[in-house]
């Protein structure tokens, strides 16, 4: 009845859960019993009983009927917001890892430069944060084991985090229909105690690191050339994670998708003392792999960690 | 489809069937009655091809790597969504026994518009005839849904002919709404006061602001998606700078609504059983009534729950959730007090009542696990999953199909003039209950398993549940088919009915002849009483 439970969420949820079905199930039970018990005791024996007396209503029991359940259901909202907001808001100190759904595979980036097919490794015991990036259609990145999944939107990036407990191979789905292959865009999460973890990493091919492989995109598409070069755009040292003064007089957190927005769209918000239409778009220029590389370079010239936002 | 209508003995008094045989008589008719059957006919052959999509799916889904290709089976689901949903499920009620009744019940001669309401059913099949084409051609293959971009940007198959087909279709039900709440407030018998009305035209009253208020936003949607597609107009796709959660806002905006299209008419229908069989008034009329208006105004500001994992604003989110937990109540108080209603009664289990008996235990299954994915931390796990078709499924085939079969049982001898063979009824009753838990109720418990919804393969460990709802299927197909053959059976042969076969109150069966001549009523209705006044009460006050 229970999949399996590897996330600090897991549990959590299983006992909301249990709350619901254990409610469920008393009040289906109480109205199977009403109605069974009116259905034999009231039948009606001989086609010439009486027409029973009418019984118009009873306010009382409106009431009763009403407020009781709705303090239950209260309970259920409160409950189920709360670990809603917890379960979708990141720690600070995550370990960062990059997603990007297309049809019809799950192609996994780590800073350190592994990377890997539809199999995300994670360690136990630590959060782990997922930037999630889809090249085409939604997709939804599911892992029943953690009771967790989130929908990946094309043109943005969404956050998905999760500590994991317990090792073991657990699947991974695509839960948002995307097409011919979909119900083939599965994978596994193998989750593995810390040092067993610190083992894989080591032994992965990892050569060069996302932060690397964004340095020489930030180079190839000349990026380089007004961002530390002539300084005609803003520079780039200790911007992530700061707040960040716009043109228009708001001021804006550089967060992932603060910088995804200002690469393929940067004249959606201009950074004060710059001028639009100075910066070229990239908008289909630069896959997503690419944007999150560049994104992990840009990262790594800032001295603070992002700042988690609800 | 004339053709297909038996003819009664010359020697009956004249009624709507009789008057006149000719196929222009029913193509061209303007009565509402015969419009009714127009529907009845076109819905449930709508329902048969919807059914053999469904029978493909659990055909494919018994074997873990699927029977069919992946493609194919993703228009099975996609084709039987789309065909049960905008082509069965919105007009089925409404279209039919709201149509043959409603005007009967209270006290009209027609429609407010029969003309229009002719224009509806012309419209529905001008709809129905795109998505058969649709259907011809190749199917499509985007899920009922049409979420973009896939359905506007990388879908290969013939979205814009289903799209059409639902765009139309659309306004036959908008001018059905429109219909029904003209009639409602100009043209109700004397005495017919609002506090008089039969439940069923309070929950026929309700679905039809649904549909004149929503239908219009899904059609402006569905507009949107075929500029997308054909034009690349930049309104969904974000490679064209466009939004494709926006498409999810604004589909949800009617479609949750319309959730409710396909279930307060069904409650209208179980009200009215569940009086006659139990010989009393329904316990807290006003509170029945009123709460089919809560639903229809609360049903409107519930479509973000649909969007718990898509990125939604967690506070937008939240006051999502808030606003479904409180929808839920009017319908808590729909239940129990059917359930009161049988206290003190003098009931039989005629089939009817055995369909209204099993609605309120399906719906109330169907109604509480809507209560989990309300709950927005366990949404996140069971979204787009199996457990998510089953709640569905228990509401809208447990709830609305339910409803619809006891209906027809309920009036088979007003629209006919005869009787079905209750042994027979009996008997299908009892199988499509037991075909639909069996088929159903393990969906639950794969969705909490985690089995993700329109996959066509699947992990080996859920094959057993699988076969399970598979072999409940079967069994809910042989259910449909039995009133399927002794309904036309008794069309023709059956026991002819007197005018009032159940004893019930209500206008439709004391004060008009069975089956109805065209205007329904020989003596202009007069209304003296308070509705469902089994016990003969004289009314002191009101409600």
């Amino acid at each position: 009845m229970f999949p399996a439970a590897a996330s600090t969420a897991a549990p959590q949820v299983d006992a909301l859960y249990i709350y619901l079905v254990v409610l469920s199930v008393v009040m289906t039970t109480l109205i199977f019993i009403a109605i069974g018990f009116f259905a034999y005791k009231y039948r009606r024996r001989s086609p010439e009983d009486p027409m029973p007396r009418a019984i118009h209503g009873s306010l009382p029991m409106e009431v009763t009927w009403s407020v009781i359940p709705f303090l239950f259901m209260l309970v259920m909202f409160a409950w189920g917001t709360k670990l809603y907001f917890e379960n979708y808001t990141p720690p600070r100190n995550t370990l960062d890892i990059y997603v990007v759904g297309k049809q019809w595979m799950w192609k996994v980036q780590y800073p350190d430069g592994q990377r890997e097919i539809n199999e995300l490794h994670v360690p136990t015991g630590r959060p782990v944060k997922l930037t999630l990036a889809s090249e085409d259609v939604i997709h939804s990145f599911y892992i029943p084991a953690f009771r967790l999944k989130h929908d990946v939107v094309p043109g943005s990036y969404q956050t998905f985090w999760f500590q994991a407990t317990e090792p073991g191979r657990y699947h991974l789905f695509c839960a948002e229909y995307c097409g011919t292959n979909h119900s083939r865009m599965i994978g596994w999460v193998d989750v593995m105690d810390p040092v067993s973890y610190q083992n894989w990493l080591a032994g992965g091919a990892a050569g060069v690191s996302m932060s690397q492989l964004g340095e020489k995109l930030f180079e190839k598409y000349g990026c380089i050339t007004c961002h530390v070069t002539n300084r005609s755009g803003p520079p780039l040292d200790n911007v992530f994670g700061h707040p960040v003064q716009l043109a228009d007089g708001r001021t804006v957190l550089a967060d992932e998708p603060f910088l995804r927005e200002s690469i393929l769209n940067p004249n959606a918000k201009v950074v004060k003392g710059y001028k639009a239409n100075v910066m070229p778009v990239y908008q289909g220029q630069i896959d997503e792999e690419g944007l999150l590389q560049l994104i992990v370079y840009i990262k790594s010239l800032s001295q603070t960690h992002p700042q988690a936002r609800p | 489809m004339s053709t297909t209508l038996p003819r009664p003995e010359t020697t009956e008094r004249p009624n709507y069937l009789n008057v006149d045989y000719s196929w222009k008589s029913w193509l061209f008719t303007t009565d509402h009655k015969r419009i009714a059957l127009l529907y009845l006919f076109s819905i449930t052959a709508f329902f048969l091809v919807g059914a053999v999509f469904a029978g493909l799916m659990r055909l494919n889904l018994l074997f873990p790597d699927g029977l069919f290709e992946h493609d194919t089976y993703n228009k099975f689901f996609t084709m039987h969504g789309v065909i049960m949903v905008f082509f069965f499920l919105v007009p089925s009620i409404p279209a039919t026994l709201g149509n043959f009744l409603l005007p009967i019940m209270i006290g009209a001669r027609d429609l407010a518009f029969p003309r229009i309401n002719l224009l509806s059913w012309y419209i529905y099949i001008a709809g129905g005839l795109f998505a058969v084409l649709a259907i011809l051609k190749g199917g499509v293959d985007t899920g009922w849904t049409f979420y973009a971009p896939f359905s506007t940007t990388y879908s290969n198959t013939h979205v814009i002919l289903a799209a059409i087909g639902v765009f139309v279709s659309g306004f036959s039900s908008i001018l059905t709404g429109l219909n029904f709440i003209v009639t409602v407030h100009k043209m109700r018998a004397p005495g017919m006061t609002w506090s008089r009305l039969p439940l069923f035209v309070w929950a026929h009253y309700a679905t039809s602001l649904i549909q004149v208020l929503g239908t219009p936003v899904v059609a402006i949607t569905i507009v949107l998606l075929m500029l997308e597609r054909i034009l690349h107009a930049g309104i969904f796709d974000p490679n064209l700078g466009g939004d494709p959660v926006l498409f999810q806002h604004l589909f949800w905006f009617y479609s949750h609504p319309a959730v409710y299209i396909m279930i307060l008419p069904g409650m209208g229908v179980v009200s009215e059983i569940i009086a006659c069989y139990s010989r009393k008034g329904i316990f807290g009329y006003g509170f029945v009534a009123f709460s089919s208006v809560a639903i229809a105004v609360l049903g409107f500001m519930v479509w973000g729950h649909h969007l718990f994992v898509a990125g939604q604003s967690m506070y937008a989110s939240m006051v999502f959730s808030f606003i479904s937990f409180l929808v839920a109540v009017p319908s808590a108080i729909k239940v129990f007090n059917w359930t009161a209603t049988m206290y003190k009664g003098s009931i039989t289990f005629d089939t009817p009542m055995l369909y209204a008996l099993g609605f309120i235990g399906l719906f109330t299954i169907g109604g509480l696990t809507g209560l989990f994915l309300a709950t927005m931390a366990i949404d996140v796990h069971l979204t787009d999953t199996y457990f998510v078709i089953a709640h569905f499924h228990y509401v809208m085939v447990g709830g609305m199909v339910l409803a619809f079969l006891g209906g027809v049982h309920f009036w088979f001898p007003k629209m006919t003039g005869r009787l079905y063979p209750e042994m027979w009824a009996r008997l299908a009753a009892a199988i499509i209950f037991v075909g639909f838990n069996l088929t159903f109720f393990p969906q639950f418990i794969l969705g909490y398993l985690g089995m993700p919804r329109r996959y066509a393969t699947y992990a080996q460990e859920f094959q057993v549940l699988h076969v399970l709802s598979t072999a409940g299927a079967s069994i809910l197909g042989v259910g449909y088919l039995l009133p399927l053959i002794y309904l036309s059976w008794a069309w023709r042969k059956g026991e002819r009915s007197s005018q009032n076969p159940w004893q019930a109150k209500g206008l439709e069966w004391e004060q008009s002849p069975t089956p109805p001549p065209t205007f329904n009523f020989d003596v202009p209705p007069v209304v003296t009483e308070r509705p469902y006044n089994y016990s003969e009460e004289v009314e002191v006050g009101g409600y």
